[in-house]
């Protein structure tokens, strides 16, 4: 996980940066002054998780959290327990830390914020998937054919035509990419090139700019080359 | 009087040497700059800033284990907001002790 601090005062980030420190899955990318520093940076950088101070001058962490459209899950650190009942109210806190920061206090804060990620990305993973159906069928010669889209390892373009190709059998329809990409989960096909879309589990091996696919050999555009890596699954 | 120690920087720490060293210095560059501007907000007889500075300063003493100074910092801190000085001498004498603390470093 990824994390930034918020806190005006430089002893309370750096108490923060210490005990970050000892935890080897967190890695602390920025820490701020003020929570419209951090605003300007969560415009153009991605987190998993803020330590927000509630007590700051001009801007409370409350203000910040509410500018938020999609907060990151964010502990609070502060040395007043009042604000716990209206830290409630927020989904994105996941826990709410006393200052001074006690160590296994803050070991448990981390945790709750992992169960809380993974909670989020099984909700964004069900949430991208629940649309998609496990089959589709296609007009061939006035036959319906059903084709189990697990079975499917590339979509080829070829004009005004695609070819599908499935484990047991290729067919040829007159479709566009486009459309079939629409029928297809994300989490398991990737448009790799404008003409191909293939089925990430079916990859053999990759080299350079081609993936090995059963057996046809297909270029990655370089533009969609960093997608593909980042959706391996690599050791 | 309780006196200011440095139990939770040491267990912060954990006889890392460079870990204490940075939390000491954060301290020492930290506490009298806070400690000024809140002298300063005193003057001017601004509560909301000087409730502010005594927020920060507050942390410090908990930081340094002063725990029924903690408390007493609590209740000027409340009292400021009340637009009420009750509380400022014992709050400035902690200020002065941990000035004194400080330069033992």
């Amino acid at each position: 996980m990824n994390c930034i601090i918020i806190d005006d005062e430089k002893l309370a980030r750096t108490i923060i940066k210490t005990l970050c420190d000892d935890v080897r899955s967190l890695e602390v990318v920025s820490e701020f002054p003020n929570a419209m520093q951090a605003i300007k940076y969560l415009n153009e950088h991605k987190v998993d998780l803020i330590f927000l101070d509630i007590h700051m001058p001009d801007f409370t962490g409350f203000d910040f959290v509410k500018t938020l459209k999609n907060p990151p899950s964010i502990v609070l650190t502060t040395s007043d327990p009042k604000f716990a009942i209206e830290a409630f109210q927020y989904e994105c806190i996941v826990d709410y830390l006393l200052k001074p920061i006690a160590t296994d206090r803050f070991k448990m804060a981390i945790e709750k914020a992992k169960k809380h990620q993974l909670i989020a990305k099984t909700s964004d993973a069900s949430k991208t998937d629940k649309t998609y159906e496990n089959d589709f069928y296609i007009n061939i010669d006035r036959r319906l054919i059903k084709i189990d889209i697990p079975s499917i390892y590339l979509v080829e373009a070829k004009g005004d035509y695609i070819h599908i190709k499935t484990e047991d059998k290729n067919y040829t329809v007159h479709s566009t990419l486009k459309k079939i990409e629409e029928k297809l989960p994300e989490s398991l096909f990737l448009k790799i090139h404008r003409s191909y879309i293939i089925n990430l589990k079916k990859i053999i091996d990759i080299e350079d700019n081609s993936v090995l696919i059963k057996k046809d050999v297909i270029p990655v555009s370089r533009s969609k080359r960093p997608e593909l890596m980042k959706r391996l699954d690599l050791l | 009087m309780e006196q200011p120690n440095l139990h939770y920087i040491e267990q912060l720490a954990r006889g890392d040497e460079s870990v204490r060293k940075t939390l000491i210095d954060v301290i020492l560059t930290e506490f009298p700059e806070e400690q000024k501007e809140y002298y300063e907000s005193l003057k001017k007889k601004d509560y909301k800033k000087i409730e502010e500075n005594v927020h920060k300063l507050k942390h410090k003493i908990s930081i340094l284990g002063l725990e029924k100074s903690y408390e007493l910092a609590n209740s000027y801190e409340h009292n400021l907001r009340e637009k009420s000085l009750k509380g400022q001498q014992d709050f400035e004498q902690i200020l002065r002790s941990i000035t004194t603390y400080l330069k033992t470093f």
